[in-house]
């Protein structure tokens, strides 16, 4: 438990540190987020029905950004064996980095997902649902995510790929996040989406652990 | 079955079956593509129903042949049968071909009948999903430089993928409904007539055998790939 707390802290540590992990992720999420209007047209009235979805599809995209680096760094260096030979299960390694991952980066996303939603029109009323959302679903980025960035290790295109391999596994929690929004701003109760979001997410607990130990081993061979 | 997982054993026994099943394959296509013209046309559709024939059994195959993908990768993650791994490589592309030809017959159907080259209903939605799910498998596999890596790292992800499949579709019925988009297919069309059912079977069973087909031989294939490959590794070392 205790080599898993400090792992917990040195990847929290790494994350934040370095290049500013969740300053880079938020302002790439507003840069993403100011390209809609100038593609689309300022219209409030054409934004509107389209602030919570973009907000949403910035979420993600943003998660996928700093993934590459999730492993990779530690298995280039040898750090991976290292920790891979401690007390601490490879399951919860991948847990532990997941989470870390979900605060360095999906916690500032999702504070930050009103500021952009409501700026392209989204009732201000809806902020604490879309905090809530995008929390949950960030959550699940980061687990889906470390999947994706464990079964790219030693492959020559990081970045991209992860991309290719991660965002269609990402469909779900996008549809219920989008769609939780989209329901509230139509008046209807959106916590059927929230509670389909939070058994998306548990799913991905279940099976991220597993699945991202395998593809660590396979890659350390 | 099991015995089949012997290479030498599989060689053996798909030698004969590789030209039965190309024979089989390209009989069926005959027969199906002259019932498909034979076929009177719709009342409503006129000669564009005949896509149909293209379109359904494409759409098929290229489910059935994730699920070839996804059952060969769960066997060469548990047994690591090299013979397993081979068949999941060989089943990807073509599944992609079959999705991707789903894709484009549809949309060359729903350009005269719907108006519109492509529609955002769940149905279509799924089948890009699933061709997407193709290309991250073929992306990553593509991408790893030591095959036997590639080849595990690829079959965690179908097996992943595999799973995430019908929640996948699920989430897009669901967006569907919460949407409500105009709609454009006609309902209750699903009763075909016998004129149009006897060509559809026919072209299945004749996609069917044609992925079969593709994929014994593109096994056969990757086997003697192999076997080229550890014999010239073999005379590097002797040499």
């Amino acid at each position: 438990m205790k080599a898993l707390t400090i792992l917990w802290r040195r990847e929290l540590a790494l994350a934040w540190a370095g290049g500013g992990g969740p300053l880079l992720a938020c302002g790439f999420f507003l840069t993403l987020t100011a390209l809609v209007p100038l593609t689309v047209g300022g219209a409030p009235e054409a934004l509107t029905p389209l602030s919570g979805g973009v907000a949403w599809l910035a979420l993600a995209l943003a998660s996928t950004l700093s993934l590459e680096r999730l492993f990779e760094r530690d298995f280039e260096d040898g750090a991976l064996d290292l920790i891979a030979l401690g007390a601490a299960p490879l399951e919860l390694v991948v847990v532990a980095k997941a989470k870390a991952q979900w605060l360095a980066v999906g916690v500032p996303l999702a504070f930050s997902a009103p500021v952009a939603a409501i700026a392209l029109g989204l009732p201000a009323a809806l902020a604490p649902l879309t905090v809530l959302t995008a929390l949950i679903g960030s959550l699940g980025f980061a687990l889906t995510g470390a999947l994706g960035a464990a079964l790219a290790l030693g492959s020559k295109r990081g970045g991209l790929l992860i991309a290719v391999v991660v965002l269609p596994l990402y469909i779900p929690p996008v549809v219920f996040g989008s769609g939780a929004l989209a329901r509230a701003v139509d008046g209807a109760d959106p916590w059927p989406a929230v509670a389909l979001l939070g058994a998306y997410v548990l799913f991905a607990a279940v099976i991220t652990p597993f699945a991202g130990a395998a593809a660590i081993r396979n890659a350390q061979g | 079955m099991f015995g089949l997982a012997n290479p030498q054993k599989f060689m053996a026994f798909t030698r004969p079956l590789q030209p039965v099943l190309w024979l089989l394959a390209v009989g069926l296509l005959a027969v199906g593509t002259w019932l498909s013209f034979a076929a009177p046309a719709d009342y409503q559709q006129g000669d564009t129903v005949r896509i149909m024939f293209v379109h359904a059994p494409a759409a098929t195959m290229g489910l059935g042949a994730y699920a070839a993908l996804g059952v060969a990768s769960l066997f060469a993650l548990i047994w690591r049968h090299p013979l397993a791994d081979a068949a999941a490589r060989a089943a990807a592309l073509p599944g992609a071909a079959f999705t991707a030809l789903a894709l484009i017959t549809g949309s060359l159907w729903g350009q005269p009948m719907w108006g519109t080259w492509w529609v955002w209903d769940a149905r279509l939605t799924s089948v890009l999903v699933l061709f997407l799910f193709y290309l991250g498998y073929m992306a990553l596999r593509a991408s790893i430089d030591d095959e036997q890596k590639a080849g595990r790292a690829a079959a965690v992800l179908a097996l992943v993928g595999l799973i995430n499949l019908p929640i996948v579709k699920f989430s897009v019925d669901w967006w569907n409904t919460l949407h409500q988009p105009a709609s454009l297919l006609r309902a209750g069309g699903s009763s075909l007539d016998p004129a149009y059912l006897w060509p559809l079977l026919t072209m299945m069973a004749a996609y069917g055998m044609l992925f079969g087909a593709i994929w014994v031989t593109a096994i056969r294939t990757e086997v003697t790939r192999r076997r080229v490959l550890s014999l010239r590794a073999r005379a590097a070392m002797e040499a």
